[in-house]
């Protein structure tokens, strides 16, 4: 079954056409990879998805519920009822993480749940000592954001998310902001996730981690998608665009 | 004529000053929010009222805009006004004049917040009226804290203002006690009184700082 389901996307900025005609399904356990040069409308694309920008046109489908739906060559938005169900079947890890400084670890991973999905507290608190302990952030529950390492508040952000249980992940570059070494660590995490058989969408410029963990890979460029294909194919593709920009990593798909 | 029997005659006065400064601060902090919304609102006419509203009240003397707020009704619409109003006309004008000052505050802090909180926020299922008071506020008042307790500190001398329609707080007081005593002590006792008054008022917001400092 498609997790999601975006259709015939369309998104300016003014002038600028960032997104023309995107298609994008993903299957329940699949990991799809989003490449592509900086300005290509991947984010975009990870950002209407999530509804943090409206698309123009196009169509959205949750699990089998239209959420977003075009008439008339524009997209339509269902009640903010419907909006707040398809919500909870996602979750997004963002670039800069995005914790709430005032919040503890501990309070960052509870509060939604318990607040908004009304779960209840014992069953929330259990499920976040849980995450942290997979996160390796057992010791760091009282902690605050500010004194943690960016790898460390970015696996706190994760835990967040699926805190959730959402049914698909977003990962808007989530190690951009992040050393080599620390990215490591969250590549490592996002793996795990993918083992365990995490619907995932992640945007990146981690090639090597793409070819390894991903079933799918999209390559974008100009709000296009030029490719998506599986991650062999992606890196031995005839398509000069793709083969220039996967530059020095192309032809050494094992 | 000792400090002690000048402080046991201004005393009353003292109490009308702490009230004046504490109800001022209890309209005008709610206040100046609400006007912050307004100052930042999406609707033009709305944003333009409070843009001319802030403008009047920071552009004007707040002695002018006590005299307005006590004589106004009397002047402009032919109300009697009973000496009870005094107190009250006191309230209303600092209230409105201190309110203004605040939603500058307030909309500094609220547009120096990251998007990102807003979209985190916004992913994790809280609605608009969560976001605000739970995630944005918080942070907000930590960022502005500093820039309150100025204004909180010119407040308590602002308070002496009150002299200029009669109200019997402490400087109106202590001037007349200085005039009948001819001894300009009074006078020294009541700077003594502001001085005392705002240093509590220092010690008490550096505290709040403190207190909020468990994160950055």
């Amino acid at each position: 079954m498609n997790i999601l389901e975006m259709k015939h996307v369309k998104k300016d900025f003014g002038d600028t056409k960032v997104l023309k005609d995107i298609n994008l399904s993903v299957k329940e356990g699949e990991v799809v990879s989003i490449i592509g040069p900086s300005g290509s409308g991947k984010s975009t694309l990870l950002r209407c998805a999530t509804f943090l920008e409206k698309m123009d046109d196009g169509t959205i489908t949750y699990v089998g519920d239209p959420v977003v739906t075009s008439v008339n060559g524009a997209s339509v938005y269902g009640s903010k009822a419907q909006q707040k169900k398809a919500c909870s079947y996602f979750g997004l890890v963002f670039q800069n993480f995005n914790l709430f400084p005032h919040f503890s670890v501990m309070k960052n991973i509870t509060d939604a749940p318990i607040r908004n999905q009304k779960r209840p507290k014992e069953e929330v608190y259990r499920e976040a000592r849980e995450l942290l302990a997979k996160m390796g952030l057992s010791d760091k529950e009282q902690a605050y954001p500010c004194e943690l390492s960016g790898g460390q508040k970015q696996r706190v952000s994760i835990a967040r998310a699926l805190a959730m249980k959402p049914k698909i992940l977003f990962f808007d570059e989530p190690t951009s902001a992040l050393d080599p070494e620390l990215t490591l660590e969250i590549l490592k995490v996002i793996k795990e996730l993918a083992q365990e058989k995490m619907t995932m969408v992640v945007v990146t410029h981690e090639m090597n981690f793409a070819r390894d963990v991903s079933n799918r890979i999209i390559f974008m460029e100009n709000g296009v998608i030029v490719e998506d294909t599986t991650p062999e194919k992606m890196f031995s593709s005839d398509n000069e665009r793709t083969r220039s920009f996967l530059g020095k990593y192309y032809g050494d798909a094992q | 004529m000792d400090f002690g029997t000048i402080f046991s005659e201004l005393a009353a006065g003292m109490g009308t000053t702490v009230e004046i400064f504490l109800l001022t601060l209890l309209f005008s902090l709610p206040l100046g929010l609400v006007i912050s919304f307004g100052r930042m609102s999406k609707v033009w006419i709305i944003r333009t009222i409070t843009k001319i509203y802030i403008s009047i009240m920071r552009g004007t003397p707040l002695m002018l805009q006590l005299i307005v707020v006590y004589f106004g009704p009397y002047y402009i619409f032919g109300m009697t006004i009973s000496s009870s109003y005094r107190g009250t006309a006191v309230i209303i004008a600092f209230a409105l004049n201190y309110a203004a000052y605040f939603a500058e505050i307030y909309r500094s802090g609220i547009e120096s917040m990251p998007a990102g909180q807003y979209e985190a926020a916004k992913v994790l299922g809280y609605n608009g009226g969560q976001t605000f008071f739970r995630i944005i506020l918080p942070q907000v008042i930590k960022r502005i804290l500093p820039s309150i307790t100025n204004e909180v500190i010119t407040l308590v001398k602002d308070t002496s203002l009150a002299f200029s329609i009669a109200y019997a707080e402490m400087f109106t007081q202590a001037k007349a006690l200085a005039a009948t005593a001819h001894n300009v002590a009074p006078l020294l006792a009541a700077g003594l009184f502001y001085y005392v008054f705002n240093f509590v008022v220092a010690m008490l917001m550096d505290y709040a700082e403190k207190r909020m400092n468990y994160y950055s």
